[in-house]
């Protein structure tokens, strides 16, 4: 106890905001030298790129690391701390509260945005000079920005006179560990588009995109694309089992704003490839580019400033939205104003066929940035027309689910035949011949999702899922020759195999995993009921008891549990404990969810009111067919994403480990 | 580029074509530019006061309840009509909601607190009725009566823009007071009690 009170003197909520301050300073500098370095083309300049981001992020490191050890020492004289934990608050949770409340969260977010600076430093080494130099200078600028923001409008270390004995605590809801990683993990998603974003106002900049262009944006855009992803499946995750609603997606507006960027990230992903391999869609590559980190950023902004209604809300207050909105005038405005004027320099190149692996990747745009087009229009809507037409329209699930739904069908269809286009021109025949099989697999899935499946679109959805894996698979079984060649043979291929093409795979079967998980959610079959101890119900061809509620006591809670047992046929086969929690600090109650699952199939119960007058209690029993898989398929795609990462082709930003010992610590700026 | 065109040309020698481009890589921006004026125009009037989007202006303010009878969720709670409505004796909130919405999952707390000042009766918004026993018994919603409004028709004759959505009416059926949104702490503990209040007097 008296370490941590020492350290937290050592680390002092002043020594953060100094520290806080000085980063901004490091960012100011990291911002103008580099960009003007390159512009009189001062190698001395530029070569300051690299170790101010390192400093930068140094000294954001430690100021993060002084509100941590003010949490941890429940220094309630800090208003962030004193609103945000109290000292009866679990250990994980006074550590992972940091980014739980605004303040915190912008100094993670702009932790990340050094670390990414730090990341392009240290990966980057063999970029050319200016280049790196402007992407560094970007990237410092976009840092800058959000220091700022943090110390003049959020500040997470003022201090509060005369200090409580205790704080607030938190919202009971955030105290859950998958929500404790959550924010990182999407942060880290969103702040990653900073990099392609900074790659493409340097591109305008320096007025050339070529096929090298492309290899550099690749890896990052596929490692936010990854990290994102994973953000988004835990999420999905955390609102499936903490909120006790038996749904997983529910078309919040900040739900929304998180799947924006991720449906531009996905197809800048795909145009990436399409400028490294063959130099065409160089324009629209830079714009997706620039859209993506835009779309990131002002989904935040939106939720912060107030103006979308979210149950997310944090603090809503319209100073910090004119702060973030002047932010976003300068970074998008500034990005777009300068692919406006300066767009003509680069050089559109590349012809293709319309049926081609390009043209199968343009589609793929086309009918991603449609289903973002839909979504954005969705979201953006009410806020919109109650400020022209000064009427109020919400916008809710059945909207989406009527358009952006049905259009995902089409991208299905199509996701399993692109990979095997060949570049130029391709001719229908062969790839029918190596997908015969997929197809038939679809078609008997088809048949028997029209037996076991209600509604027209889940069994389509179904179908296309089979498809999209069977897809996959046949992909990879045409490339290592299976069937066609000796076993051996297609053994040894497989282990060439580059690790590019098996992550795509995997990631492509991973968005079938993730359809098929939501074909079978919409299958789920529940049942609420008033039960007393020892009463069963029958559902889903099962039979669940309530045993017995007792009272169980945790740290900061008082929790009341219940215990069902599932039986089949007169055989236990799952004992369920659906509780709830009062937390006395915050007069707020949670339920937690009771989930069972076996992979195939999540058996999930909530426990309701207990009414006192004739001893009955509420119970919401649901069976879940496939529900594991949404998240599976998620955590496949990020996977796909990290491997194809590993691969060294893709990565050629990255040092070669044969080379490594050649280059200096600090290397001279290649002179251009 | 066609070159016969010379009448189009500028002094600094873009082709029409070119200008068209030029024009057209603007375009992101001049969206970008739109919907920033528009960010801008909704926080300045937030702050003012001219614009809030949890705060809707309702058509059926200061006037009698429309008419309307709807069915009811379970013996516990039973429907109601616009008639019951004018026959009340003391202040109701009628609060709007759906099992879909998850502000009002997270304003349902809320409503406890307000069912100790008044009744509240919930209007189930194009839900299905098990939904809405669902909401009702997950959330613990204090609705003494809740109305099933499956087809959203009652909701649009009181001019319910979304849910979650709250109306104050009082003896007589005039609603007296409206909130487009979810309940916050401000309006449980302030602004209710004073329109109670103001009511009672």
């Amino acid at each position: 106890m008296h370490g941590t009170v020492l350290l937290s003197l050592i680390l002092s909520p002043e020594l953060g905001r100094f520290a806080l301050a000085f980063a901004c300073c490091l960012a100011g500098a990291q911002t103008v030298l580099p960009l003007w370095g390159a512009w009189r083309g001062r190698t001395a300049l530029m070569a300051s790129a690299r170790p101010l981001a390192w400093g930068q992020f140094a000294a954001l490191l430690l100021s993060f690391c002084c509100l941590a050890a003010a949490s941890v020492a429940n220094d309630f004289s800090v208003r962030n701390i004193a609103e945000n934990s109290a000292v009866a608050k679990p250990l994980l949770y006074k550590l992972t509260g940091i980014w739980g409340n605004h303040e915190g969260s912008i100094l993670l977010w702009a932790l990340i945005l050094a670390l990414c600076g730090v990341a392009v430093a240290r990966f980057g080494r063999n970029l050319p000079g200016s280049l790196l130099a402007r992407v560094l200078g970007v990237l410092g600028g976009t840092a800058l920005g959000f220091e700022l923001f943090c110390l003049l409008t959020s500040d997470p270390f003022d201090r509060l006179w005369p200090a409580p004995p205790d704080g607030q605590g938190m919202n009971p809801l955030l105290q859950d560990p998958g929500l404790a990683f959550h924010p990182p993990i999407l942060y880290t998603g969103y702040v990653g588009f900073a990099v392609p974003f900074a790659f493409a106002v340097a591109a305008l900049l320096e007025g050339r995109v070529d096929a090298a262009w492309g290899r550099w944006v690749r890896p990052w855009t596929v490692a936010a694309w990854s990290f994102l992803s994973c953000g988004i499946a835990l999420g999905s995750w955390w609102s499936y089992y903490v909120l006790g609603w038996g749904g997983y997606w529910f078309w919040d507006p900040v739900e929304n704003a998180s799947l924006l960027p991720w449906l531009t990230g996905t197809a800048l992903l795909h145009s990436a490839i399409v400028v490294e391999k063959r130099e065409a869609l160089k324009i629209w590559c830079v714009l997706l580019a620039i859209g993506t980190f835009s779309l990131s950023l002002s989904g935040t902004f939106l939720v912060r400033s107030g103006i979308l209604n979210s149950v997310h809300s944090f603090a809503n207050d319209p100073t910090r939205g004119v702060f973030i909105l002047g932010l976003l005038a300068l970074l998008i405005g500034g990005a777009l104003l300068l692919f406006g004027l300066r767009v003509h320099l680069l050089q559109a190149g590349g012809l293709f066929a319309p049926f081609s692996r390009e043209g199968g990747l343009v589609l793929n745009n086309i009918l991603l940035c449609s289903i973002c087009a839909v979504v954005l229009t969705g979201t953006m809507y009410p806020p919109f027309a109650a400020l022209l037409l000064g009427q109020a329209i919400s916008v809710g699930k059945p909207f989406f689910d009527s358009t952006a739904v049905p259009m995902a069908m089409p991208l299905l269809a199509t996701m399993a035949i692109g990979p095997m286009l060949p570049w130029k021109r391709a001719r229908l025949t062969p790839v029918l011949q190596r997908l015969w099989w997929a197809s038939l697999l679809a078609l008997l899935a088809w048949a028997v999702a029209a037996f076991g499946v209600s509604g027209t679109l889940p069994v389509l959805a179904a179908g296309f899922a089979v498809w999209v894996i069977a897809g996959a698979v046949a992909d990879l079984a045409s490339r290592i020759l299976l069937f066609r060649a000796p076993l051996r043979d297609s053994a040894a291929r497989a282990r060439h195999l580059s690790r590019a093409v098996l992550g795509a795979a995997i990631a492509h079967a991973g968005v079938g995993v993730t359809v098929l998980g939501l074909v079978g959610m919409s299958q789920a079959q529940h049942a609420i009921v008033s039960v007393h101890p020892g009463d069963g119900v029958d559902l889903a061809g099962m039979r669940w008891t309530l045993r017995s509620v007792r009272d169980a006591d945790g740290p900061n809670y008082h929790a009341h549990v219940a215990t069902i047992d599932v039986t089949r046929n007169g055989r236990l086969i799952a004992e369920l404990h659906p509780s709830r929690r009062v937390f006395p600090l915050q007069h707020q109650t949670t339920t937690e969810v009771a989930i069972r699952t076996d992979l195939v199939s999540d058996l999930y119960a909530v426990l309701g009111d207990e009414h006192e007058a004739d001893g009955t209690v509420v119970l919401r029993l649901h069976r879940n067919p496939l529900a594991p898989w949404i998240w599976l398929g998620g955590l496949l795609m990020a996977i796909g994403g990290f491997l194809s990462l590993s691969d060294r082709r893709v990565r050629v930003g990255a040092p070669m480990r044969a080379r490594r010992g050649a280059v200096p610590a600090v290397p001279a700026p290649a002179a251009e | 580029m066609s070159g016969g065109d010379t009448s189009a040309r500028k002094p600094g020698g873009a082709s029409p074509a070119q200008t068209r481009r030029r024009v057209l890589a603007l375009l992101p921006f001049g969206v970008a530019a739109a919907a920033g004026g528009g960010f801008w125009a909704m926080l300045s009037r937030m702050r003012t006061g001219g614009f809030d989007p949890h705060d809707i202006h309702a058509p059926a303010l200061n006037r009698t309840v429309p008419d309307f009878a709807l069915p009811g969720l379970d013996a516990a709670h039973p429907g109601f009509s616009g008639n019951d409505l004018r026959h009340i004796d003391r202040p109701v909130l009628v609060n709007f909601f759906a099992s879909w919405c998850i502000p009002c999952v997270a304003e349902a707390p809320l409503l406890g607190r307000v069912a100790a000042l008044l009744p509240v009766w919930g209007v189930a918004y194009e839900n299905k009725p098990s939904d809405a026993a669902g909401f009702v018994s997950q959330t613990g919603a204090p609705f003494a009566r809740v109305a099933l409004d499956g087809s959203g028709r009652t909701a649009i004759d009181w001019g319910v823009s979304g849910v979650p959505e709250s109306f104050l009416v009082r003896p007589g059926g005039i609603i007296d007071w409206h909130l487009a949104g979810a309940l916050t702490e401000t309006v449980v503990s302030a602004t209710l009690p004073a329109l109670l209040s103001r009511i009672g007097r």
